[in-house]
């Protein structure tokens, strides 16, 4: 039997979070009426001619110089040629020969706790096309062009990647980045983040590449991950049953798990590059790489890192917090308005707050419990105020907005009891009210301590200090 | 309305009607009144204006009478003037020449309109042109040719036809035009006006319909140098709508008209004296550089000698940009659109071929080879690199003289149909002016005498920016010529 090795390169596309269009005033918010954001420029009027959006070149530089790329200093925008009812101009701005960002690198981490270095070609700015609707026209097609002009970052791997895993953790990992670096919101759903894969399979030790399949628009990390495993076993079947792979573009079907031919037209397309004569070639100067890297935010690795040695916390927690720079930002506000406590910080922000992020489908910029109410709360664990069990209660309630912790402690008479002869009163009701219980254990039942317990703490409607109740217990019930 | 005849408002230069309508000797809307007048009556047979706006342009002169009143009028208040088809007009019909655009009604007005426009100009109309501006002579116009005022059996070469013909008419003293490779200078020699072509990046060209966006340029055209200058100082300027608009100041070019010539060093390229160039015309453009003489510039022989390539590289370069910038016209969202298309593809297909002429559909097709992959190389990164050639040429030649001169085209204007299914032929008449485009200089055309009842025109050629400097040069010599005074016997 042949082993086989799969080589996989991705083109990304970043939706850039500019306000305006790469080279319009037009607005690039998302969902609104179909035409409403479409000016001249975008509709390609005769006579409308392009202008740069600054603001796409400080994003790209600040990419690039996150993944320790050439950022060259002078990069020219091509027009890619080809006719379609969304694509107003008959050509699409782009940049071809010279692209903005060159040879950079992405360091991965897989799941069997190896990482690996995978090499970013190129990433060009380029402008989106517009969309066409083939529902609610009798038979006709209508044409949005609200999309169209919209800023795209074009993140070109090298053909690094030997599995469908691999791909995704390469591809999260530059979602997160981008996300971090505040260029991209990162919305998947909204298109503001998708992917195109080029997939093929050669014989272990075979140094040439075999033909690649291009797999289109791929919108989730599921469906990447689907659609590339598909392609290789598809592949693959076809080379071991005589058949030869022709490359071509592809399309996923999520319904139905598999990919598909999009007829083999692609090879018949020459979309006749050539520089943009509208447009100047964009020129960046020392000055202007030295501002973005200014404005770099701390990156992912580098605060991983300084979470572990920093705060103590094991690799698995920082990463954790770590993943989006909102995250991480809440974490560390919730210690600084704590005055430390990290483990107990992180574990409730990865417990208790993720948790009910997660069931709410909320990011946590949408957490309705802000840093310095769960700080609040912490605090109240920390001075033994509450049990940590008192706490989820309490946390509840902070969620659903009914004051800070300690206006609900309060209010709800939490106050975990540490009065010795308090805990000792309720322990005495407990025993009397059971002694055949009592019996057994100074029989030797020692299970049915955690019976004592239970009922210590219900009787004291769980705000006995609970190792208090431990150390009581275990006195009185020595008789 | 003084000693001034109605009639007689349309013989006024620019200069003089703005001193008269300053002097209040008549209004803009008699003015106005007197060249719509004109234009009702010559241009049925004359065909250079596609559409009259009268309307319009009688409540901008009125507008301009009243601006007057309070105060606050500039030299072009009140002054009637018409623009090309290519120039986009908000509200008026902005068809290109071309059937493509027969119904497009601009919803925005161009930088040059704008500021036309800011200026109190007076629009009269839009000009008949070459289709997209390709052409040389207005014959591939979708609107019909335009006979050249001086000769009937003329062209009045292209592609701002209509705009140097309705100024060698006396329909209108002043016309914007677009010069790609030629198309303002040319006409203007073959009908006898004075018309300049600015460095590239001085007009902006937002709003003017692109043809080859690396070489379009607008400029102005009128009877004399002078009113070149008035206009131009309104039209030029940098515009952040233009990325390939240059941030530089425009200087008062009227304020420099009169400097003297003496010591201006005059380059004469030999390779546009030579083979190829019509004998008579060749003699006129003698006489015009023996007048410079006169007025103390000093001729130097200097040679171009990539100039041979022009032509060629001028044909990949152009159509290749054309190719990619017509595309926008596929029948979708505006222009011209078939009946039933059966599917996309024959949307496409019949829209444009029923859109487009034969002479745009040649350029779209040269361009599209020229760029198809495998040809890249061969023909559009080549024209390229002789398109720097011939930048360097100029560059040397500029370093040892102030401006060049010789013919703007190798022949006096030819007959109607004589070139119009040989267009290689045709494509020889723009030898003179298409390195000027190729290199982003500017260039100056000036009437300089006569073969027969056909004018001549001479072409200035001056350094990036010097229009300054061609417009002086060029007014110096219409102090003591009177060429450009002549007016056709029909149009008188």
């Amino acid at each position: 039997m042949m082993e086989w090795e799969t080589v996989i390169g991705l083109e990304i596309h970043a939706q850039l979070a500019t306000k305006t269009k790469i080279f319009s005033g037009a607005s690039t918010a998302y969902g609104a009426e179909p035409n409403s954001q479409a000016c001249a420029i975008d509709l390609g009027l005769p006579g409308v001619l392009p202008v740069l959006n600054r603001e796409v070149a400080r994003m790209a530089a600040m990419f690039g110089l996150a993944i320790d790329a050439e950022i060259a200093h002078r990069s020219v925008f091509a027009r890619k040629n080809y006719f379609y009812p969304d694509l107003p101009k008959g050509y699409q701005i782009s940049q071809y020969e010279l692209p903005i960002v060159r040879k950079g690198q992405l360091r991965i981490d897989l799941e069997d706790g190896s990482s690996k270095t995978v090499g970013v070609t190129r990433a060009h700015l380029e402008e989106d096309a517009g969309k066409s609707l083939h529902e609610d026209f009798h038979g006709l097609s209508g044409i949005d062009l609200n999309r169209a002009g919209t800023p795209l970052l074009e993140i070109v791997s090298e053909p690094d990647l030997r599995s469908a895993k691999e791909a995704v953790a390469y591809m999260k990992k530059l979602h997160q980045l981008v996300v971090y670096l505040g260029i991209c919101d990162g919305n998947m759903q909204e298109g503001s983040f998708r992917c195109d894969a080029n997939v093929s399979v050669r014989p272990k030790g075979e140094p040439k590449f075999g033909t690649r399949a291009e797999i289109k628009n791929l919108n989730s990390f599921r469906f990447v991950e689907r659609a590339i495993e598909f392609e290789i076993e598809r592949q693959i079947d076809l080379i071991e049953a005589g058949g030869r792979v022709v490359q071509e573009t592809r399309l996923y079907d999520p319904d139905r798990g598999e990919t598909r031919s999009m007829r083999g037209k692609e090879e018949a397309n020459d979309y006749r590059y050539f520089p943009d004569p509208d447009l100047l070639p964009l020129v960046l100067d020392d000055e202007f790489i030295a501002a973005a890297r200014a404005s770099l935010p701390e990156l992912p690795e580098v605060k991983k890192r300084r979470f572990v040695e920093h705060y103590g916390l094991s690799a698995y927690d920082a990463a954790v917090l770590t993943t989006s720079r909102a995250l991480g930002d809440y974490y560390e506000a919730v210690v600084a308005a704590l005055g430390g406590e990290p483990k107990l910080c992180a574990n409730w922000v990865m417990g208790d707050l993720s948790a009910f992020l997660n069931k709410e489908g909320q990011d946590i910029a949408e957490s309705p419990v802000s840093a310095a109410q769960l700080a609040g709360l912490l605090r109240r664990i920390q001075d033994r105020t509450i049990s940590g069990k008192i706490a989820k209660d309490v946390f509840e309630a902070l969620w659903a907005g009914e004051g800070d912790a300690d206006a609900i402690i309060a209010q709800r008479g939490l106050k975990q009891i540490t009065d010795t002869s308090a805990i000792e009163q309720v322990i005495d009701d407990v025993i009397a009210a059971n002694p055949a219980q009592l019996a057994q254990y100074r029989a030797g039942k020692d299970k049915l301590f955690g019976f004592f317990v239970g009922q210590v703490m219900k009787l004291s409607k769980g705000k006995a200090n609970p190792q208090q109740v431990n150390d009581l217990l275990a006195e009185k019930l020595k008789g | 309305m003084n000693s001034h005849s109605a009639a007689a408002l349309h013989e006024h230069t620019i200069a003089r009607l703005s001193a008269g309508l300053a002097a209040g000797e008549f209004s803009s809307e008699e003015l106005t009144r007197a060249l719509l007048a004109r234009i009702e009556q010559f241009n049925p047979a004359l065909n250079a204006f596609i559409t009259v706006t009268a309307e319009s342009a009688l409540a901008q002169a009125r507008a301009a009478d009243q601006r007057r009143q309070r105060g606050g009028a500039g030299p072009l208040t009140g002054v009637p003037i018409a623009h090309k088809d290519i120039f986009c007009t908000d509200g008026v019909r902005t068809s290109c020449g071309s059937r493509m655009l027969d119904r497009f009604i601009a919803p925005y007005d161009a930088t040059v309109v704008e500021k036309l426009n800011a200026a109190g100009a007076v629009m009269l109309g839009k000009t008949n042109m070459d289709e997209f501006a390709m052409g040389s002579s207005n014959e591939t116009s979708f609107y019909g040719p335009v006979p050249n005022p001086w000769d009937p059996e003329a062209v009045p070469g292209g592609s701002s036809g209509g705009s140097a013909a309705a100024v060698a008419a006396r329909l209108t003293p002043g016309a914007t035009g677009t010069d790609t490779g030629g198309s303002i200078r040319q006409p203007a020699a073959l009908c006898g006006i004075t018309g300049i072509k600015p460095t590239y990046g001085r007009v902006s060209r937002w709003g003017m319909i692109a043809y080859a966006s690396s070489l379009d340029q607008g400029g102005p055209m009128a009877r004399t140098a002078e009113d070149c200058a008035l206009l131009l100082g309104a039209m030029a300027g940098f515009d952040p709508r233009d990325s390939t608009s240059v941030d530089r100041p425009v200087p008062d070019y009227a304020a420099t008209l009169d400097q003297p010539l003496k010591g201006l060093k005059v380059g004469l390229p030999e390779e546009y004296f030579g083979e190829g160039l019509d004998g008579a015309v060749a003699r006129v453009v003698e006489s015009a550089i023996a007048e410079y003489r006169r007025l103390g510039a000093e001729t130097v022989e200097i040679s171009l000698p990539n100039s041979p390539l022009a032509i060629p590289a001028y044909y990949v370069i152009a159509p290749a940009e054309c190719s990619s910038n017509l595309a926008r016209f596929d029948g979708v969202r505006y222009g011209h659109r078939c009946e039933n298309p059966k599917n996309l593809l024959d949307l496409y297909a019949r829209s444009r071929g029923e859109g487009f002429g034969a002479e745009v559909k040649r350029r779209i097709l040269v361009g599209t080879f020229a760029l198809s992959a495998g040809y890249y190389d061969a023909y559009y990164l080549k024209a390229q690199q002789i398109r720097r050639l011939i930048s360097d040429d100029f560059r040397r030649a500029f370093q040892q003289v102030d401006v060049i001169m010789g013919p703007t085209s190798p022949t006096v204007a030819f007959n109607l149909g004589e070139k119009a299914d040989d267009p290689i032929t045709m494509y020889l008449s723009d030898i003179y002016t298409i390195a000027v485009n190729l290199a982003g200089l500017p260039g100056l055309s000036l009437p300089a005498g006569f073969v027969g009842q056909r004018p001549v025109g001479l072409q200035l050629i001056g350094d990036y920016f010097a229009e300054d400097r061609l417009l002086n040069v060029a007014h110096r010599y219409q102090q003591v010529t009177d060429w450009h005074q002549r007016a056709p016997a029909a149009f008188a």
